[in-house]
């Protein structure tokens, strides 16, 4: 393989693809988050 | 008898001798050994890295030195570490039981800029390509953008073991010039009005159970995806689990700091020991640290522009420093944002957004690392 079709190719899957997997790690770390919402700590009884 | 003596005297002898004849070389890079020790116990920069890297260079420049022969010491610390990619690798269990990737779980659109802060070593592999490079040199220089030493190293060593010195230092001396490279990007690229936009408040909204299952997820996602990058990413979510998960925290004291800091000085000096004279000065060396210089440059240069962007499309709710903090120079990258932020609005605290980018920037060079072996293998290069 010549180096322009190398290069072009392993820029476009490479960053390509890093970027598709970030973007799906964020969505999956959105939906963690709502699966395993924050538990609010109780209040105290008034009074 | 006086044969003898004369015979015994002239080894004494010859490793000077040899150093004002063939050992030019030597004696350059005995130089550069010192100014490596200089910068690490003087002005401080990356001496974990430097002062066994400058002290490796320094012992395997010597003349006649056989510390990087067969059985010398420093090639024994190669073979045992760096040849089998386990040093950085360890060292990368470390790294995860430091990192607390709690504010990039806080806001996870700030993946991206993790992303983005990796544009560098794309565009330097395909720099390297266009100065002649062979490709799977010009990988392992593309590299140094992610400004990630432990990736560095264990990419170059499988696949351009001869750059290794060279990639190495790069590495580590761009990641300890960040404070410097990056302001003056981050200021050409970014308006006055950009620059002082202020972020949300951080706000905690992540349980324990989501910080201890992110590790266990991001291996698994990443693996199934990028498997070529498993080791890498497969090591910092150990060393994050050792942490998040509590219980075994003798384990993540000894990873980040026994395992750690051995393993560093070992790693130092067996990078110190590919760097002999003959070797390790030539002009491929130089276009080395130029196109490391540039990848890293770029990477700010993107990291900003999506920042940009980010900041466009939220309609002013994203600062654009924080893009430059995208790549994984930890926690400086982070630091250089927010300093650069208090510069223009005393009162504005980007500090924990810019961690966010600039954990993701972990992830993200890990992953581009991992994607770029990947595709190779698919492309049947290695």
């Amino acid at each position: 393989m010549d180096n322009v079709t190398f290069g072009i190719t392993v820029t476009i899957v490479g960053m390509g693809g890093t970027l598709l997997t970030l973007w799906l790690l964020s969505i999956v770390m959105v939906i963690l988050k709502k699966i395993f919402p924050i538990k609010e700590e109780s209040k105290p009884p008034a009074g | 008898m006086l044969e003898a003596i004369i015979n015994g005297l002239s080894g004494l002898l010859a490793g000077s001798q040899y150093l004002f004849t063939d050992g030019l070389p030597n004696l350059a890079m005995l130089f550069i050994g010192g100014v490596l020790l200089w910068l690490g116990v003087k002005k401080e920069i990356e001496p974990y890295l430097l002062v066994p890297i400058g002290f490796g260079c320094f012992l395997v420049n010597l003349p006649l030195s056989d510390v990087m022969d067969q059985h010398g010491v420093l090639r024994i610390l190669y073979d045992m570490g760096i040849m089998n990619e386990l040093f950085p690798l360890l060292i990368f269990v470390g790294i995860g039981a430091m990192t607390d990737f709690g504010p990039l779980l806080e806001n996870p659109k700030i993946f991206m800029l993790g992303a983005a802060g990796q544009f560098g070593i794309f565009l330097t592999l395909c720099l390297a390509l266009i100065l002649g490079f062979p490709q799977l040199d010009a990988v392992c220089i593309g590299i140094i953008g992610a400004c990630d030493g432990p990736t560095a190293i264990y990419v170059t060593s499988q696949y351009a073991p001869h750059l290794l010195g060279a990639v190495t230092v790069a590495a580590y001396s761009y990641m300890s010039l960040v404070p410097i490279i990056q302001p003056p990007i981050m200021k050409a690229l970014t308006t006055k009005k950009e620059r002082v936009v202020k972020m949300s408040v951080v706000k905690k909204s992540v349980s324990p159970a989501t910080r201890l299952l992110f590790p266990i997820v991001v291996t698994a996602a990443t693996g199934l995806i990028a498997p070529k990058g498993l080791p890498l990413m497969g090591m910092i979510m150990l060393g994050n689990l050792l942490r998040e998960s509590g219980v075994v925290s003798r384990l993540t004291s000894a990873s980040e700091n026994e395992i750690a800091n051995v393993v560093t000085l070992f790693l130092g000096l067996a990078i110190g020991g590919t760097m002999e004279g003959h070797a390790f000065l030539k002009a491929q060396t130089l276009a080395i640290f130029g196109l490391g210089f540039l990848a890293i440059c770029l990477d700010t240069v993107t990291g900003v522009m999506f920042g940009k962007l980010m900041c466009f499309m939220t309609g002013g709710k994203v600062n654009p420093l924080i893009g430059a903090a995208g790549i994984s120079a930890y926690p400086m990258a982070a630091r250089v944002a927010q300093v650069q932020g208090q510069r223009y609005d005393k009162k504005n605290y980007l500090l924990m957004h810019a961690m966010g980018a600039n954990t993701s920037g972990q992830i993200g060079s890990i992953m581009a690392a991992a994607v770029m072996l990947s595709v190779l293998k698919g492309m049947g290069i290695i």
